[in-house]
């Protein structure tokens, strides 16, 4: 028997498990192969919907779905969280009510968590949209803000969805204007580095926009400290900004288990950017967000890594050599307002080209963000 | 003199995407002990000026750029 243990039924835990049972729909019937999927909620939460809910567009619970109707029955979905694993013994460590768990093929897809506490200041002067609780509390500021500055500052490096800063940007910017204040409020919008955007191409997208739309932008400010009383925000490069509101992309950190287990020092699992396999660990992958990837942490690579890695592992247990590699290929829709978009897809080699926003496009985004329980099953 | 260059924390961005070279440094020295030397490998010809001007404004340490066959490693030390 060859057992199959998933950690994280995200978005990258629940395609690979189905696509899995697919791949190996024989060898599984048979019983010569079992598919575990341990997550420490019964619930899976698709996160690309928080980015609507400060509008009120969506509410919090359009991001959550049972993962038991989502995963294919063939997969053994054991709700628990993972407190350490034996890279050695080959065993995990549940937290409730069971011995250790014992594994042949392993991938982590443990995500990405929130720790806005690493800025001094951040968790009582700042908001952000990146989880269900901040998108609420947002939905609930933006409603009472009736003008002021208003700050949108990247802070997390790496963040999850490379889109999402600039799509909060422009969509809160026709937001006031549908409401009748853009008048009363200043926006400004703050990126790590010297130009508005990791990708360059969007950088260059971005820069004409924000000027006709009078977002100021301020370039080189990592934040290191937000003084909630006094309502600034202080940089790394010795700036400072005040605010009225302050929307932060928080810091971002891998789930403990990670580091604890010896798989990646920071927190993302160390692993080679084309089988995926764990760099410090036999039979270990990592995938989605918890990964060490040099692409984004973005939905659309976390499914596109969950095909490699079913390839692959669906290779070794037939004694074949696992050939399939992931090229870093990334798909990201990016919002201009609220009713255009674009998209881009890039890979390690390519960089992306940049179409001008549409309604179809934007579309096309809503429409993905509902098939989306469709994808996750594996049917699309 | 460059062989014996040593860093404590070696950061691969060959062939990096999205976030790109400087987003990866930034990240990583954000976290670290100051003192930590950055070993930051990059195929990106512009990290070889935008790295150096980051690490001026946030007022870090440009240690060396060894320029290799096909990357450059930039070695930087937190402040
Ligand atoms: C506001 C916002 C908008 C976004 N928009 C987009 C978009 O438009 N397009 C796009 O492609 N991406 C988008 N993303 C990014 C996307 O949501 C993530 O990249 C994606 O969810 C990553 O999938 P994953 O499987 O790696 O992790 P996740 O989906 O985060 O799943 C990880 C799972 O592991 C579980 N887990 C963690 N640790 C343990 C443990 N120790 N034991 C058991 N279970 C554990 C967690 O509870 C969770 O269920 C967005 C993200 C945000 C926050």
């Amino acid at each position: 028997m060859t057992r199959i243990v998933i950690v994280g039924g995200g978005t990258g835990g629940t395609v690979l498990a189905n696509r899995l049972v697919e791949n190996l729909e024989h060898e599984v019937d048979a019983g010569e192969v079992e598919v575990t999927l341990v997550n420490d909620s019964p619930d899976h939460v698709y996160k690309p919907t928080y980015l609507y809910v400060p509008f009120g567009k969506k509410t919090a619970e359009d991001a959550v779905r049972p993962l038991a109707d989502l995963v294919d029955r063939r997969v053994d979905l054991e709700i628990n969280r993972v407190l350490d694993i034996d890279t050695d013994g080959e065993t995990i460590e549940l937290q409730d009510g069971h011995d250790k768990l014992s594994y042949d093929h392993l991938v982590l897809a443990t995500g990405a968590k929130l720790v806005p506490e690493e800025v001094p200041g951040l968790v009582e002067g700042g908001h952000h949209f990146y989880g269900r609780e901040g998108a609420e509390q947002l939905r609930d500021a933006l409603a009472d803000f009736d003008g002021g500055h208003l700050v949108l500052s990247v802070v997390g490096v790496p963040h999850m969805c490379p889109a999402a800063p600039v799509e909060f940007t422009l969509m809160a910017d026709e937001w006031f204007r549908q409401r009748g204040i853009r008048d009363e409020v200043e926006i400004t919008y703050t990126y790590p580095i010297m130009r508005l955007h990791g990708l360059e191409p969007v950088s260059d997208w971005m820069e004409p926009r924000f000027a006709e739309r009078d977002i100021n932008t301020e370039t080189f400010f990592n934040a290191e400290a937000v003084d909630p009383e006094a309502g600034v925000v202080r940089s790394m490069e010795g700036e400072a900004l005040d605010y009225d509101l302050l929307v932060a992309i928080p810091p971002h950190a891998g789930d403990d288990l990670v580091a604890d287990s010896g798989l990646g020092d920071d927190g993302w699992v160390a692993v080679d950017r084309y089988t995926l396999e764990a760099d410090h660990a036999e039979n270990v992958y990592a995938m989605g967000d918890a990964a060490d990837v040099p692409t984004s942490k973005a939905g659309s690579v976390a499914h596109y890594e969950a095909d490699v890695i079913a390839d692959r592992i669906a290779s070794e247990v037939r004694g074949q050599p696992p050939t399939a590699t992931f090229d870093g290929k990334t798909v990201c829709f990016i919002e201009a307002g609220m009713d255009e978009a674009t998209f881009i897809e890039f890979d390690y080699e390519h960089s992306p080209a940049m179409r001008d926003e549409s309604r179809p496009v934007h579309w096309a985004k809503l429409a993905y963000n509902e098939t989306y329980w469709l994808t996750a099953r594996g049917l699309l | 003199m460059s062989e014996q260059l040593t860093a404590d924390v070696t950061i691969d961005s060959r062939g990096a995407g999205c976030p790109g070279p400087l987003m990866d440094l930034i990240g990583k020295v954000k976290t670290a002990d100051s003192g930590t030397v950055f070993e930051l490998q990059t195929s990106d010809r512009g990290s070889v000026t935008d790295v150096p001007e980051w690490v001026e404004k946030a007022g870090h340490e440009l240690v060396e750029t060894v320029e290799h066959d096909d990357y450059w490693s930039i070695y930087v030390q937190k402040s």
